[in-house]
């Protein structure tokens, strides 16, 4: 990989007791696409703020290039940021938006409007440039913000959730948009979401975050194939857990089952999570089947049905193109791939039962329900925002 | 019931403008006695333009509701941004700090404040401390309060990232207030700017115990006339000042529909946004 650029040392964030960040530790390589994936309330949008400059954190320190930078304001920062909700200057019209960093730096007029206009070109704003920024689009908008941090040709880009506010299409859209930028520009984008679909499409790297701590780190793959722990493998994608017992390197026992896996170097007869995502299941006749339970619930997906299957009680999720009524009995097969094992971690237990399962799961993505997260209340409690 | 409510509406307006109206209606009477309209005539008026006694007063009303209403508009937007910044518990103290003095009995601000002047003046050793200074300063103070109750309001409806996207593209705080922040607060700091402004020009219990009489203005001086039979060219002169007042709150209440116009619009913007998209 390229050479570090950002790195978090012990980085801690407390506002007044509350503890918003535990002891992080991270870093960020050049011409890196890595996402802060975690639910509101995380910390994530908090880390980005600290390297941002907005925030200082509690403890720690903010190495940039390997200089500390804890105390240096944003205005000197070599990183600009695109704010979730844009944040453009309402009295300035869009070419004076994105000049405005420019001007700052009191470049001459020529230059300034050179690259203006390149980078409306780049963000398919040409002849925008009159409009007054409440004449745009939110799509539109969201371009005018990414061209106005990115015109000052930052060594780093922060993105706070800058396709929050986006309807599904158009989201879809901008994220090959972003991507397409980042590899065109060659430089390192910070990105924070919600959205696990968002960060595994985009990203190279993806650290998951949950109450204040990094989970896991490892690429889209790596997170989706191997999550380390129960929050992990329910916060990306769907997944079965299961309480299992670890007989020996690569035997797992759940359901009074002994299963072969490909997991290895677990204690012996160590209690494990099992993680068995839904796709990976495959249905076959109840007398070929290692498992048998009963369909409970159907729902039609679009590209699968999401099937309920009652096993002794515990109740799975699978995802299977093929129709099985309600009420009709079934087999499953696992084979060895298709089990993960992970160690028990503060999570187990709380994830990957399906007996309370609605159809109403994915409805958190919903694209009208702004986030008016818990992160905002922190901001509320440095200041930025009161309580109406 | 429609009907009953119109005509109460009616009826308050009616109390509460036909003192007004009386008076203007007099101050167009060529007679002395406003209870019978002799004719109508400007003498009144010409009278009034004619005064050398009144006319200079109300240029010194004006020139303290003018330097009173400059320095509390600057002290109270900067004394708003600071409350802003703090905490959100220690704001709410802060904020209800500054509105005491709101509710303050105007009286009580007024012999206060000329206590305070009379303990500054026997330290200092100045005889008659009361005058121009004391006078300025006692209209600053009753003024602060209502513009940081003007400015606070669109400080909150900012947006808090804009601020932080003018610090992120490069900006000093300070040229992130004067490039960005100012340009959302305007509409706050005029409005506030404004009321500071007809609160001082037309401020009589305050005034009356703190000025001196080397500096009167005419509030005061009206106080005084009303011990002695109301000469018409009074009437004059308050119309003349209910006309000024009036058309500086319309002017006040405007800029705020304008104002409310833009947010909204801009408000629908972000939503169509959000809805279609690009």
């Amino acid at each position: 990989m390229s050479k570090e650029l950002i790195r978090l040392v012990n980085c801690q964030m407390a506002f007044d007791d509350e503890i918003v960040l535990d002891d992080i530790n991270l870093y960020f390589n050049d011409k890196e696409f890595l996402t802060l994936l975690g639910p509101s309330g995380c910390g994530k949008t908090t880390t980005l703020r600290i390297i941002g400059g907005f925030i200082k954190p509690t403890g720690g320190d903010v190495l940039f290039d390997g200089v500390r930078i804890n105390d240096v304001p944003p205005h000197k920062r070599k990183v600009n940021t695109v704010f979730q909700k844009y944040a453009l200057f309402p009295h300035l019209d869009v070419y004076e938006n994105v000049a405005f960093g420019l001007r700052l730096a009191k470049l001459p007029e020529e230059e300034i409007d050179e690259r203006v206009t390149e980078m409306l070109e780049i963000v398919s704003l040409k002849g925008f440039e009159n409009r007054k920024v409440s004449q745009l689009s939110g799509g539109q908008q969201q371009r005018v913000a990414i061209a106005r941090a990115l015109v000052n040709r930052p060594k780093v880009l922060l993105l706070d959730e800058p396709l929050g506010a986006l309807d599904l299409r158009l989201r879809k859209d901008m994220q090959n948009e972003l991507k397409r930028i980042q590899q065109a520009m060659g430089i390192t984008f910070i990105y924070v979401t919600h959205d696990q679909e968002e960060a595994l499409s985009m990203s190279d790297t993806v650290v998951v975050m949950d109450k204040g701590r990094i989970q896991q780190i490892g690429t889209p793959e790596d997170i989706y194939n191997e999550p380390k722990n129960a929050f992990v493998a329910d916060f990306i994608g769907e997944s079965n857990i299961l309480d299992g017992i670890m007989l020996e390197d690569r035997l797992v026992k759940f359901f009074g089952r002994k299963f072969k896996c490909v997991d290895f170097g677990f204690e012996k007869n160590e209690p494990v999570d099992v993680v068995i995502r839904p796709e990976d299941i495959d249905i076959v006749a109840p007398d070929d089947g290692h498992l048998c339970g009963t369909v409970t619930s159907v729902t039609f997906k679009g590209v699968h049905y999401d099937t309920i299957v009652d096993f002794k009680g515990f109740k799975w999720l699978i995802q299977t193109t093929d129709f099985y009524e309600v009420g009709s009995y079934i087999g499953i097969r696992l084979e060895p791939e298709d089990i993960h094992i992970m160690h028990k971690s503060e999570y187990s237990g709380m994830f990957g039962d399906y007996s309370s399962y609605s159809a109403e799961y994915d409805e958190m993505d919903d694209p009208d329900l702004y986030p008016e997260d818990a992160e905002e209340s922190e901001e509320a409690s440095e200041g930025g925002k009161d309580e109406e | 019931m429609k009907n009953f409510n119109k005509v109460f509406t009616v009826i308050v307006l009616l109390f509460l403008y036909i003192p007004m109206i009386v008076l203007a209606v007099g101050s167009f009477n060529s007679g002395m006695d406003i209870a019978v309209f002799k004719s109508f005539t400007f003498d009144n008026y010409k009278e009034l333009f004619r005064d050398s006694v009144l006319l200079p007063l109300l240029l010194n009303s004006v020139i303290v509701a003018l330097l009173s209403s400059i320095f509390a508009t600057i002290l109270g937007t900067c004394a708003a941004l600071g409350i802003h910044s703090m905490g959100p518990r220690l704001r709410r103290f802060t904020m209800g700090v500054t509105n005491i003095p709101l509710t303050n009995p105007e009286i009580v601000t007024g012999v206060s404040l000329a206590l305070l002047f009379a303990f500054v003046g026997t330290m200092m050793k100045i005889n008659n401390i009361l005058g121009f200074a004391t006078l300025l300063i006692a209209h600053i103070t009753f003024n602060l309060p209502y513009v940081i109750l003007s400015v606070m309001p669109k400080l909150k409806q900012m947006d808090p990232n804009l601020r932080e996207a003018a610090l992120d593209l490069g900006c000093t705080p300070w040229q992130a207030f004067y490039k960005v922040v100012i340009h959302e607060i305007t509409p706050g700091i005029v409005s506030g700017a404004l009321m500071a402004f007809t609160m001082s020009l037309d401020d009589f219990v305050i005034s009356y115990f703190v000025y001196g009489p080397r500096f009167v203005t005419l509030p005061v001086e009206i106080y005084n006339y009303t011990k002695k039979p109301l000469q018409p060219k009074i009437y004059a002169l308050f119309t003349l000042l209910f006309a000024a007042i009036l058309i500086v709150m319309v002017l006040m209440n405007l800029l705020q529909e304008r104002d409310a116009k833009r947010s909204r619009e801009n408000r629908r913007a972000f939503r169509r946004g959000k809805k279609v998209g690009a």
